[in-house]
């Protein structure tokens, strides 16, 4: 059976940060500090580079997140891939992680862009595979973000 | 046409129409009286939740001889999915914390 190809998705985060370009970069791009804010990770600023993040494991997600640096480009664009490691590799998350640094006048203007989600795999594993009331208590929880 | 996250919410916000979807998500295709057998909640009750649920996109009906059978459709929950699982929430909080590194930090 031929799948269509499915639609894709992406999440777009701004902030602008009173903050030279060139500090935000080196918290996007230092193991130590990325961990600081992100989470674990054995990341290194070279194309190529596979690295994992690594967070404690919570109920239907391993904490592991399997990546591998795409581009890099001092001070302004940085991306990796993000996607779901192990046994949930197949059916899991298969994005990319792209940000991007803007100068401004009083900083920088940080852009994160998760993009590659795709809605339909995405609903039809998690409607299958995941209790939907475990489900709902999380989506509770962030509701209050909801506008 | 496609059921908004807004509109997803509050039609899963009731817990018999949840436990309802549930059920049918788990279990398969049900009749109205299979699924009003043992549920607790009266045959019109679970026909009108079952109403509100075809009309988000999350059940769908098939008539056959006198009963109609349904099932549930969990490709109608990908706006809450994608909602959820585009790490909005899990982003902004990494945000906030980045911008607390920075304040941290030597220039």
């Amino acid at each position: 059976m031929t799948k269509p190809a499915a639609a894709t998705r992406s999440l777009v985060i701004e902030r602008e940060m009173p903050h030279p370009p060139e500090k935000v970069w080196r918290a996007l791009t230092q193991s130590a500090l990325l961990a600081d804010w992100l989470m674990q990770n054995d990341f290194a600023p070279k194309v190529g580079h596979r690295f994992n993040f690594r967070a404690p494991p919570m109920p239907h997600w391993n904490g592991v997140v399997d990546c591998e640096v795409l581009t890099v480009e001092p001070n302004r664009r940085l991306s990796y891939s993000w996607n779901a490691s192990g046994e949930e590799a197949a059916n899991g998350l298969k994005t990319v992680v792209t940000w991007t640094l803007t100068p401004t006048k009083t900083g920088v203007l940080v852009r994160m862009e998760q993009s590659g989600f795709r809605a339909e795999e995405e609903a039809n594993y998690r409607g299958a595979n995941y209790g939907w009331q475990k489900y709902v208590a999380g989506l509770e929880r962030v509701a209050a973000g909801l506008t | 046409m496609r059921a908004t996250a807004t509109e997803l919410f509050s039609t899963l916000a009731d817990p018999t129409r949840r436990a309802i979807f549930e059920r049918l998500s788990r279990q398969g295709e049900q009749t109205v009286h299979a699924l009003t057998d043992g549920s607790g909640v009266s045959q019109p009750a679970v026909s009108k939740h079952l109403g509100v649920l075809k009309l988000a996109g999350l059940v769908r009906g098939r008539r056959q001889g006198r009963e109609t059978h349904y099932r549930a459709e969990p490709q109608a929950l990908a706006p809450l999915v994608q909602w959820m699982s585009l790490y909005g929430a899990f982003w902004r909080d990494r945000f906030d914390r980045l911008e607390d590194l920075l304040k941290r930090m030597d220039q």
